[in-house]
């Protein structure tokens, strides 16, 4: 992975100092709140329902055992013990307090860690897929590129204070893990026919509460090209997105306003500026970041193992969570293990201390001392040999990390909600233990098989309900907590139906309704299911109305009146 | 009769960091959302004479209904700068470099990130004169700024010059190209290493 060199750590290092002596201005009333907001934000540092909320990066999803530990260390040392994983790559910490923050910032640049732009209106933490280096569908290693653009877009200068928050996505593979089309830039890497790495460069995507997916502005950008035409799209945004009205502010809506060709010549204007200067990317620079990103020393194994296969027939728990956690890589005779953090003891993405150091102990032991987090908010050992499978297996149970449930329904997404977030609409991690209660049985879930279920708290988006299978989306009605469904969002990643946004099924659901009406889903979804159809699949054969019928049929028609007047209402 | 904003001292990046006197009075027109009939607009707001203010900023709209006058203010000896809003783009000035003495950029809000792309775009034209950040300017955006190609700061009312002084040493390196070194870093120093390479530096 990438390691610092002395300009990047001089440069964390000063930005340390300056984030200390913001936060001494600030207690000082030198900087009012108004003024100190965006310092802190661009520091990652929220002011929540309860206590501040301080969002960690991790840069492109990527972790060493060292760096783990050291969030280990903080968040039990500030914190009380645990910390949540975001979509974004991101860790989360609950109940800092403000003057511990650069004291947390400056124990985390010891490991090459920081908070920089994880929050605030300029661009945030990019992010590719925990797959990235080890697919097997792998074009070309995202990662050298997305250190790139941390390097580029780290305090640049012109878009600190953009109209709203700005998020890039690369994947390298033919199948998308990132969801690019929901990120203001999305870029899949591509060979042309001389065997060239370039772009295809998406823009425009996002969740939140106008769902839209990005739309292609250039077909093939060769990678020497890719800062100053990142920046050509961003001096656009920055000029002509709007600003006087923050749910407008997004560049999904300015290209959506301007049409996507009208934008893409606005930028390719612009990069005529740019393009072939200076920022220009060369292959020694490039071949400094990729270095970083080799492949670890493998050792030369078989592709199967026989003690494996022995395991896996005499022991069902063992297999069931290596048919669910564990992932084919490129490396024969090697794995990627998903460490689940959906045990439903525990809200989805949570992760304690004493977890995260058995983590970093098992990539220490077992994969080279790396690992990534996942934006499903599960943390991914990328490089075990098949062979270590089972101690992996018993290590991870041993400390509530082996749930078998990667891509079931249990393993759902879900965003902190009311219980921290001061946005949030209604809760969401209650639904979700609601959820993973009623889904207990692993054999119902494992005939259930292929299904995301995603959880937000408002229409923010952050537990992206709209690309669930099945979403869920709180709402405040007359202020009480209610949740409205959604059916059919995917992020598939297949070339030509990458990303879907799901349908809204009908009027919204009070808490307690939520596990039964998700039940009655699933229970139609298996009474008409095909063969091999995935819930996806058969709701995409059969459309809204089976599942919509099933779900209102049930209730009583009292009930379904004022729910329906309720939305009607307040829609 | 129109504000005229007036700041005794200012700060210029260069050639060091270092607070200056400064005579420039920077006109703003007096809107009213309650009472239309009494804003002023660009056509009509009464000009201060070359003796009230020899040195005036005024809005670009000004500028542009009003460029025989100020011309002739010019031509008496007083001095001239425009000022760009939010919005205005700055190829507005392509033309009128030669006429101008200075060009302010406006933050009316520090949060609205716009000037610094139009003092980026103004340096690109080949304006190399004084752009100066006027409005809403505060320290913590100095470095900022400063690499977009703003090298004067009439910092905001009530804060502290000697205290803002301090914000240029904030950061030693950069990553991005920007203004002031359109050199990304990796083009200026050699990268990898654990020892800055202070040799190649720049």
């Amino acid at each position: 992975m990438y390691r610092y060199d002395a300009y990047d750590h001089a440069i964390l290092r000063q930005r340390v100092a300056q984030y200390r002596d913001q936060v001494r201005r600030w207690k000082s009333g030198e900087l009012t709140d108004d003024e100190f907001r965006p310092l802190r934000l661009q520091n990652g540092l929220y002011i929540q329902r309860h206590a501040p909320m301080f969002r960690i990066a991790v840069p492109y999803g990527l972790l060493s055992s060292t760096q783990l530990r050291k969030l280990a260390e903080v968040a039990r040392d500030y914190d009380r013990g645990y910390g949540h994983f975001t979509t974004r790559h991101n860790l989360q910490l609950n109940w800092p307090k403000v003057e511990d923050t650069p004291d947390i910032l400056e124990k985390l640049a010891d490991v090459e860690m920081h908070a920089i732009q994880t929050s605030g209106n300029c661009v945030r933490n990019v992010t590719t897929s925990h797959f990235a280096g080890i697919d097997p569908d792998e074009i070309a290693d995202p990662r050298p590129y997305a250190e790139l653009l941390r390097e580029w877009s780290t305090f640049q200068p012109e878009f600190a204070f953009l109209p709203r928050k700005f998020k890039i996505a690369v994947s390298g593979s033919t199948r998308d893990r990132a969801v690019t089309l929901a990120h203001d830039i999305g870029l899949n890497i591509k060979k042309n026919a001389a065997g060239e790495i370039g772009f295809e460069v998406l823009v425009g995507g996002g969740l939140g509460r106008t769902p839209i997916l990005a739309k292609v502005i250039e077909e093939f950008l060769p990678w020497q090209h890719l800062l100053t035409f990142v920046e050509a799209i961003l001096r656009v945004y920055n000029s002509y997105g709007r600003r006087d009205n923050p749910y407008k502010a997004r560049i999904k809506i300015l290209v959506h306003a301007l049409g996507a060709e009208q934008f893409r010549k606005e930028v390719l204007e612009e990069w005529a500026n740019l393009k072939d200067g200076p920022s220009t990317v060369g292959a020694e620079e490039l071949e400094r970041i990729a270095r970083h990103f080799t492949a670890p020393d493998y050792a030369a194994l078989p592709a199967s193992d026989a003690r494996i296969e022995a395991l896996k027939a005499s022991n069902p728990a063992f297999a069931r969570w290596v048919a669910r956690n564990v992932h084919p890589h490129k490396q024969s005779g090697y794995a990627a293990v998903t460490i689940s953090l959906k045990d439903p003891r525990q809200p989805p993405g949570d992760c304690t201390s004493e977890q995260m150091e058995a983590v970093a102990e098992l990539a220490d032991q077992f994969s080279f001392g790396e690992l990534r987090v996942s934006h499903e908010q599960n943390l991914v050992l990328p490089d075990v040999p098949v062979s270590a499978l089972p101690e992996v297996w018993e290590a991870a149970k041993a400390k509530g990390l082996s749930t078998p449930t990667v891509g079931l329904l249990t393993d759902l997404i879900c965003c902190p909600g009311g219980d921290y977030c001061s946005l949030a609409n209604a809760k969401s991690i209650p639904i979700a233990a609601a959820i993973q209660e009623r889904f207990s049985n692993l054999d119902y879930l494992f005939d259930i098989g292929d299904l995301d279920l995603n959880i937000s708290g408002c229409m923010n988006a952050c537990g992206h309900h709209h690309v669930g299978h099945i979403g869920i989306l709180g709402v405040d009605k007359n202020g009480e907590e209610w949740y409205q469904v959604t059916l059919g969002g995917h992020t598939d990643g297949v070339k030509g139906r990458e990303t879907a946004l799901g349908k809204v099924i009908g009027p919204s659901f009070s808490a307690a309704e939520v596990p039964e009406v998700v039940e009655t889903l699933v229970r139609t979804y298996v009474a008409q299911r095909h063969d091999d159809e995935r819930f996806l699949d058969t709701f995409e054969r059969l459309g809204l109305a089976p599942f919509k019928e099933a779900v209102y049929a049930g209730r009583r028609p009292a009930a379904l009146n004022t729910s329906a007047a309720r939305e009607s209402t307040h829609a | 009769m129109p504000d005229l904003i007036r700041r005794p001292q200012i700060i210029r990046s260069a050639p060091a960091p270092a607070i200056v006197a400064d005579d420039f009075a920077r006109l703003v027109l007096t809107v009213s959302a309650d009472a239309p009939e009494t804003s002023e607009s660009a056509a009509t707001v009464v000009l201060p004479s070359v003796a009230d203010a020899p040195n005036l900023i005024v809005p670009l709209a000004v500028w542009q209904a009003r460029r025989d006058e100020l011309l002739a203010r010019n031509a008496e000896g007083g001095k001239l700068g425009v000022s760009l809003a939010p919005g205005e783009e700055a190829e507005a000035l392509a033309g009128d470099f030669a006429h101008l003495a200075l060009i302010a950029v406006e933050f009316p809000k520090f949060v609205d990130g716009r000037g610094y792309t139009s003092a980026t775009l103004l340096r690109r034209l080949g304006w190399s004169g004084e752009i100066r950040a006027v409005g809403d300017v505060l320290r913590d955006q100095f470095f900022l700024m400063r690499r977009c190609g703003i090298d004067a700061f009439a910092l905001k009312e009530g804060k502290d010059l000697n205290d803002a002084l301090k914000a240029f040493d904030d950061f030693s390196f950069t990553y991005a190209g920007a203004v002031d070194d359109p050199r990304p870093l990796f083009r200026r120093v050699h990268r990898g290493d654990a020892s800055l390479d202070t040799g190649k530096s720049s």
